[in-house]
């Protein structure tokens, strides 16, 4: 091995989780460290981004990027990371698909602040005082950042070469993303562009549920606290919407084993072009009568309509992703984002 | 006059930046610390389903994750009206313990501790968990890791995964645990145990001891008479999951004790222009801006506070480590904003007793549950202690259990008043004539490090700090650029 490879991290719009998740990997990371340096990870290290951003255009090899983008100043800053990283990666479900905070896609600004500062219970706001992105103090400027009127994917703002999914990425997933730091290291192969850290398959084919799956028809959907679940019997089969027939395997199976049927937070299998329309085929295709061989559309249908809430469950990680990726309003768009 | 700005270099949608504004002596004449993060929870909540909120609520924070999944369950339940089995009920007091040690940990080893066994005139780049590590020797080092895997994974086994918790539900919990499972929880307690006391004689050794820490902690500069807030049991004694908000005034006088049903009769938030982050006060006291003292509603939260409020610690051990910090300042409440940290590490050995003691109970591995609710979903509001104060969920659905509207109020926000009143004072301190050194600026930032506040949750939880900018506008309308480490 030759010099250490230089490896930046960066947290965008994000809970921090996927940050927790790295250090999570406790001694693996340490062994990372060893074949890299971590040029830059704000939430780690003392370094600045004026000196990442100072960089020479692609000269450092691994670009790990977690959360959605959802500022100029993001989106700035997931330009500046494509430019200095050789290889930009994905991580965690929030930059590839936009994540749970893409749901902010379903409304715009202004319901987001009618709500979090006016009809709250326990705001008490008779002037309907609004934060401010200037608001004057003593002669001084105080300053807020602004924010997009929606929420966008890493890919959706520049290219991406490699895509690292879950609400967070699992550790085994992690260490396969190090080996490719390694493989790198060693040998300077890098994986072709558009690869998923992933399995191309569905949850459901590695599912430890899913030799229990029958040909039966849902008859009826139930909602997990509706009934105490079979911890050994596929959700489906039971009446329970589960994600795992559309999401990609490769979590770990984290959420089954502790009883909860998927969420679908490691995005759709490969073939699809819609997050969600693959979920709502498959669930369609599932409901009916029992032992019927055929299902009519007119029972697909009611199937889907029994879902009390169709884009939390189908689009949960996936909105911005989406063909219709926001609710659209008739406000113009520059009163939206003014 | 002359601003200067302390905010994270790296700041996207930010968390936390520090305006100080200087007279024209260069002296301080007012700061404000904003909150510059606004994610619509609240609104995009509106239409799913209440029983998937404690799947997705974890995802405001993905450090503090734990507190949300069992806020929000318990809304869940209060939604329906459901009354959990008391196996889920020792599950989920068991997980928020565990929860709530990791953080602890976390936070003084990796943010606290650097600031006062490194100290602030420290360089900045050794002023981090490695710097402590340099100190306190390797061994400690690979302990704290150790033991704080410890409690992530303890939080795995019950609830899913650390980071991304599920097994809570309306009405229990979705899985129980295995004897095998109890018996490894049992083994990575003790280890707890043992390492919390550890900390807190490192505390006393290499904090207190170190007399330029002992008069910092104890002077004035860090030092505010508030009321506080936070969760007792029937006993009076600490309790993070359960019990009855209690809140005393500054000279520790109860002020107001309330089950989470009633929170809205005795606290409110107040807008301001200049922070995405509303300001909490306690209705009966009433609001009189950001201030201390008997008559205004400014109340704090977090460790120090639940100790404050308490009238003793549930647990043995904890028990003493209680007793010691409160002989120490001769006085309670205490108002030493500095002794959150202690505080912590008092909380951080408790919540290990307390999954110690949980892990032995006969009924852990029960099966049962799960209760499945049958009432008509309505409203309900959740509350528990999150590792740094009361965080409250408030649900209202419709019928069928779909969200009409939801109210959080997370425990950063009520320290807001208080996080603001202590780095006024510690700038007013600190900066003099215009001179904001790197190491007077870090005194500064202590005194909000204390509240561990969540708007900077990554950079809370990760060995390092928040790299920092401070603008210094000058009132000729030039502008003066300081980074942390330049000088």
């Amino acid at each position: 091995m030759t010099d250490k490879i230089k490896i930046a991290v960066y947290w965008s719009a994000s809970c921090g989780g996927c940050d927790v998740s790295i250090l999570d990997t406790e001694e693996k990371v340490l062994d990372l460290a060893k074949i890299a340096d971590i040029v830059y990870w704000p939430v780690a290290m003392d370094f600045k981004f004026d000196d990442f951003a100072s960089l020479p255009d692609a000269s450092v090899d691994i670009g790990l990027f977690n959360g959605a983008v959802r500022t100029s100043e993001q989106q700035e800053q997931a330009e500046v990371f494509r430019r200095k990283c050789k290889l930009l990666v994905a991580y965690g479900s929030c930059a590839c698909f936009g994540g749970i905070p893409g749901l902010a896609n379903l409304s715009n600004r202004e319901e987001i602040f009618e709500v979090a500062y006016q009809s709250t219970q326990s705001t008490e706001n008779p002037e309907a005082v609004r934060p401010s992105t200037a608001y004057k103090v003593d002669g001084h400027e105080l300053e807020l950042p602004d924010f997009f009127d929606e929420v966008l994917s890493l890919d959706q703002v520049v290219p991406v070469d490699v895509s690292l999914p879950g609400c967070p990425p699992p550790n085994e997933r992690i260490l396969d993303l190090f080996g490719v730091a390694a493989a790198y290291a060693e040998t300077g192969s890098i994986p072709p562009a558009g690869t998923v850290i992933a399995s191309d398959k569905a949850l459901c084919d590695t599912c430890p549920r899913n030799e229990t799956r029958s040909s039966a028809r849902i008859t009826q959907v139930y909602r997990p606290h509706e009934l105490v679940a079979d911890p050994t019997r596929c959700f489906l089969d039971q009446g329970i919407l589960c994600m795992g027939i559309a999401t990609r395997g490769g979590c770990g199976h984290t959420c089954i084993n502790a009883n909860m049927p998927c969420r679908g937070c490691f995005g759709p299998t490969p073939e699809m072009l819609d997050p969600a329309a693959e979920a709502i085929s498959a669930i369609g295709s599932v409901a009916g009568a029992p032992n019927e061989n055929e299902v009519p559309a007119h029972v697909m249908k009611k199937a889907v309509r029994s879902v009390r809430d169709p884009v939390g469950t189908f689009y949960r990680f996936t909105l911005p992703k989406a063909f219709l990726n926001r609710a659209v309003t008739d406000v113009p768009k520059e009163e939206q984002t003014s | 006059m002359t601003k200067i700005t302390i905010a994270p270099m790296t700041r996207l949608e930010g968390h936390g930046k520090i305006d100080i504004l200087l007279d024209a002596d260069g002296n301080v004449a007012d700061a404000y610390l904003q909150v510059v993060e606004l994610r619509g929870f609240e609104r995009f909540c509106q239409g799913r389903p209440v029983e998937e909120l404690p799947r997705i609520t974890p995802k405001i924070c993905g450090v503090c994750p734990g507190a949300h999944h069992m806020a929000s369950a318990k809304a869940c339940d209060a939604v329906y009206d459901v009354t959990i089995p008391p196996t889920a009920k020792k599950l989920r007091e068991l997980y928020l313990n565990a929860h709530v040690a990791h953080s602890h940990m976390l936070h003084f080893f990796a943010l606290a501790a650097p600031d006062f066994v490194v100290g602030p005139d420290a360089p900045p780049e050794k002023r981090n968990l490695l710097g402590l590590v340099e100190k306190v020797g390797l061994d400690f080092g690979g302990r704290v890791l150790k033991n704080r895997g410890y409690a992530q994974k303890i939080q795995g086994l019950i609830a899913g995964h650390p980071i991304h918790p599920v097994a809570a539900i309306p009405g229990g919990m979705a899985r129980s645990i295995s004897e095998a499972e109890r018996a490894e929880i049992e083994q990575m307690s003790n280890s707890m145990v043992a390492f919390s006391e550890e900390s807190l004689a490192l505390f006393e050794n290499s904090v207190l001891g170190d007399p330029a820490n002992a008069e910092v902690i104890a002077g004035d500069t860090y030092y505010h008479e508030t009321h506080y807030a936070g969760l007792v049991d029937e006993n009076g004694c600490v309790n993070f999951y359960d019990g009855k908000v209690r809140a005393v005034d500054p000279s520790g006088v109860e002020v107001a004790l309330f089950g989470a049903a009633d929170y809205l009769d005795h606290i409110a938030e107040r807008v301001v222009p200049w922070s995405y982050l509303k300001l909490p006060y306690l209705k009966n006291v009433g609001w009189e801006g950001m201030t201390g003292g008997e008559t205004s509603g400014v109340y704090r939260v977090n460790s120090l506070a639940r100790l404050n409020v308490a009238d003793s610690m549930a647990t043995p051990k904890a028990q003493h480590a209680y007793e010691r910090l409160y002989a120490h300042f001769g006085q309670k409440p205490v108002h030493h904003t500095l002794a959150f940290h202690w505080a912590r590490l008092v909380e951080c050995l408790y919540c290990a007793e307390e999954v110690q003691r949980l892990a032995r109970d006969q009924e852990i591995t029960s099966q049962e549950v799960r209760t499945v609710p049958t009432a008509k979903p309505s409203v309900g509001v959740g509350v528990v202690e999150a590792p740094r104060g009361t965080l409250y969920h408030h649900y209202e659905t419709d019928p069928n259990g779909l969200i009409k509207s939801v109210n959080l109020i997370v425990a950063t926000v009520q320290n807001n008043a208080g996080m603001n009143m202590s780095v006024r004072k510690a700038a007013k301190a600190y900066i003099k004539n215009g001179v904001a050194s790197e190491a007077l600026l870090d005194r500064v930032e202590m005194a909000f490090r204390a509240y561990d506040p969540c708007l900077a949750c990554a950079s809370h939880a990760l060995p390092g700090r928040m790299p920092l900018k401070v603008s210094i506008h000058r009132s000729d309308g030039s502008v003066q650029v300081l980074t942390r480490g330049d000088d």
